[in-house]
């Protein structure tokens, strides 16, 4: 991995302080982003994936709040810029959040305002950090439209966003993404509301544009299609934690936590058998204010020691290196 | 022995335009679509949004009032066509077709203890109270909730126990033929692969008739025997299930299962076969819907609509090129 570091995560800690007590949404998460490779970020409801994610940009809902770690931008660099350091409204956040670091959201919708035309939303994006006209900003989102594959984006340019189907919209949400040429880009479900023909597509345009652009992405996502087909490195999070980091093919061939290990076998399969049953794990998600004493997985891992995984819980991982947080890779 | 037979379904939605509201053209939502369901089968419906699966399923229920075709659906005392029955006419027959819905937060009432949701198609049909809490039992057990569940609000279950509920419900008047739309899609993987084998351990002990109607085709490959796929409001492949995704035989079908990411990054860089998007059913291009899109097409397919059509015992395939293409299948 010779790759530059554009970001590393910290022992980032959040915690939404509510009125039936303090959830810890995220505890001693630490991951690096590289330029030009794609670590994927994976897990079921309530993991923290898009609590990471928002922690990144700045943009927690109240009353998430960071309460520990680093976000380092441009690591052991004399441009190392601790995010957490800085003012959430600050136009210095503001210029980070548009320009080095660009986000694509699940539903372009949100992402989007009805009332106004693709058009002027990305040259909105496109004039913030860069000083440029209006016509040479128009410009610029026609061509930011073309690069990412809408056709005819000098007529699209000027329509609202109900005009365009839900793949043309991702197109314009990843067009505006990429609007303060980003060289970090944060997708949280970029392709979980659309169809699966048009996800491929926007797979294919996301890969291709983070190849031209050496762009640093973390793809979140619960698909393990997903992961399988776009990842470089995956960190697998369940209830808050990184509970295993490791590059793609050993995560898929030798998964080595007990939930990574589930999980694999509990996803339906393309290529299953007719009426395959699918191994499953006991219980649900516990809801994050409700989080099991120790390893958070415990009461339903099938490699449970007592005593052990109930008492306390296991070491995390450190930033970069493959592993899994669990007591069998500790020995006793 | 068949459940269920459609007959060149169509559900169309006017167009009206102008001072005088005239009909300027029609949606074809769903557009002459053929298809049965035997006893103790479970049928998959696939496509991608807009299609009309789901419009298909909410004709079936007669949610939706066909504008023309035939449901033909074996009531047991006789065969009826819900196609031509007034509201009053389905309600003795609501209870031979019943529904999993997508949603298990919504579809169960908050204010209603579990016990009595379950009960409630019970005590609609007039099964006397006592026989109630005793099915009710029965059913929490068949879809492997505690007892104690009956007496306590929805609020108190995640997605997949309130799935499991809704299933119960589903079941209490053992169905001819239940109508599942999207029934897993809602739920993560660890609570999807425990309800996925809950609806195959029902239709082993059950011998349910299902209509399964689904956009996953990961999830399908698992539950169903058959699957038709629809393109535009038709359907433009029938066949057993292995067989159509090992050997598809229409280019659509080929390419939904090619964009399917496979779980196995060895897998990696399939290749795209479709380019574009689904077609608008207002405006249906002329000849095969899937033509602009379709890499094997010709000039016949851009005038002349193709007919479903058996190709091989039990496999049917709307394409004009079917007996001269060779597609990929996923093994």
């Amino acid at each position: 991995m010779a790759e530059r570091t554009s970001l590393a995560v910290r022992d980032l800690a959040v915690h939404f302080a509510m009125e039936q007590g303090t959830v810890r949404a995220l505890e001693g998460v630490s991951f690096d982003l590289h330029a030009g490779r794609t670590l994927g970020i994976v897990g079921e409801s309530g993991c923290g994936k898009s609590v990471t994610a928002r922690s990144i940009l700045r943009i927690l809902d109240r009353p998430g709040k960071i309460v520990g770690g680093s976000i380092l931008l441009d690591p052991g660099t004399a441009e190392e810029t601790d995010l957490i350091a800085i003012d959430p409204d600050s136009s210095r956040m503001r210029g980070i959040r548009g320009g080095r670091i660009g986000l694509i959201f699940q539903e372009p919708m949100t992402a989007l305002s009805v009332h106004y035309t693709v058009g002027n939303q990305i040259i909105e994006a496109v004039r913030q950090p860069a000083d440029l006209s209006k016509a040479a900003a128009r410009d610029r989102a026609i061509e930011l439209l073309r690069e990412v594959g809408i056709p005819r984006p000098e007529l699209r340019v000027d329509a609202y966003p109900f005009q365009l189907s839900g793949g043309l919209r991702q197109r314009v949400g990843i067009a505006m993404a990429l609007a303060g040429n980003p060289d970090i880009v944060i997708a949280d479900e970029p392709t979980t509301a659309l169809d699966v023909t048009t996800q491929a597509q926007v797979l294919d345009l996301l890969r291709r544009l983070q190849q031209e652009k050496n762009i640093a992405l973390m793809l979140i996502t619960h698909d393990m299609g997903v992961i399988a087909e776009m990842c470089d490195e995956v960190a697998v999070m369940y209830l808050g934690r990184v509970v295993e980091y490791a590059p793609v093919l050993e995560l898929f061939t030798a998964p080595r936590h007990p939930y990574t290990r589930a999980l694999l076998r509990a996803v339906p399969s393309i290529l299953a058998t007719p009426r395959q049953r699918l191994a499953t794990i006991g219980g649900a998600v516990p809801h994050p204010g409700a989080r099991p004493q120790g390893c958070a997985f415990h009461p339903r891992c099938t490699d449970f020691m007592p005593g052990r995984c109930d008492a306390a819980a296991p070491p995390p991982l450190t930033a970069g290196c493959t592993g899994a947080s669990c007591f069998l890779e500790v020995p006793a | 022995m068949n459940v269920l037979e459609v007959d060149d379904l169509k559900k169309h939605y006017p167009i009206h335009a102008g001072m005088l509201r005239r009909e300027v053209g029609r949606v074809r939502a769903v557009d002459g679509v053929s298809f049965s369901i035997a006893a103790g089968e479970t049928l998959a419906l696939v496509g991608e949004s807009g299609c009309g699966k789901t419009t298909v399923s909410r004709c079936i229920l007669r949610a939706l009032s066909p504008t023309s075709g035939a449901i033909r659906f074996d009531a047991g005392d006789g065969t009826v066509d819900l196609a031509r029955l007034s509201k009053r006419a389905m309600r003795p027959l609501r209870r031979h077709l019943q529904m999993i819905f997508q949603d298990p937060y919504s579809s169960l009432n908050p204010r209603m203890m579990v016990g009595d949701i379950i009960a409630e198609p019970l005590k609609v049909n007039g099964v006397p109270a006592a026989e109630r809490s005793a099915r009710v039992l029965e059913l929490l057990d068949l879809v492997q909730m505690p007892a104690v569940a009956r007496t306590r609000f929805p609020h108190a279950f995640s997605g997949g126990q309130r799935q499991r509920i809704g299933i119960a419900r589903a079941l209490a008047l053992n169905p001819r033929l239940v109508v599942a739309d999207e029934p897993v899609s809602a739920l993560d993987v660890s609570v999807q692969a425990q309800i996925i084998n809950l609806l195959l351990d029902l239709q082993d002990r059950l011998k349910l008739s299902m209509l399964f109607v689904a956009h996953d085709l990961s999830v399908v490959r698992h539950v169903s025997d058959r699957v038709a796929v629809m393109y535009v409001g038709r359907i433009v492949e029938i066949a057993p299930t292995d067989a159509l995704y090992r050997n598809p035989r229409h280019p659509y079908t080929e390419t939904l299962l090619a964009a399917v990411p496979a779980p196995d990054p060895l897998r990696r860089g399939r290749q795209m076969k479709a380019t574009g998007e689904v077609a608008d059913p207002a405006r249906p291009p002329p000849g095969c819907a899937f033509h602009p899109r379709c890499p094997y097409a010709q000039d016949r397919c851009r005038t002349e609509r193709p007919e479903l059509t058996e190709v091989a015992p039990g496999r049917w395939t709307s394409c004009h090129r079917a007996r001269e293409i060779e597609l990929a299948g996923v093994a």
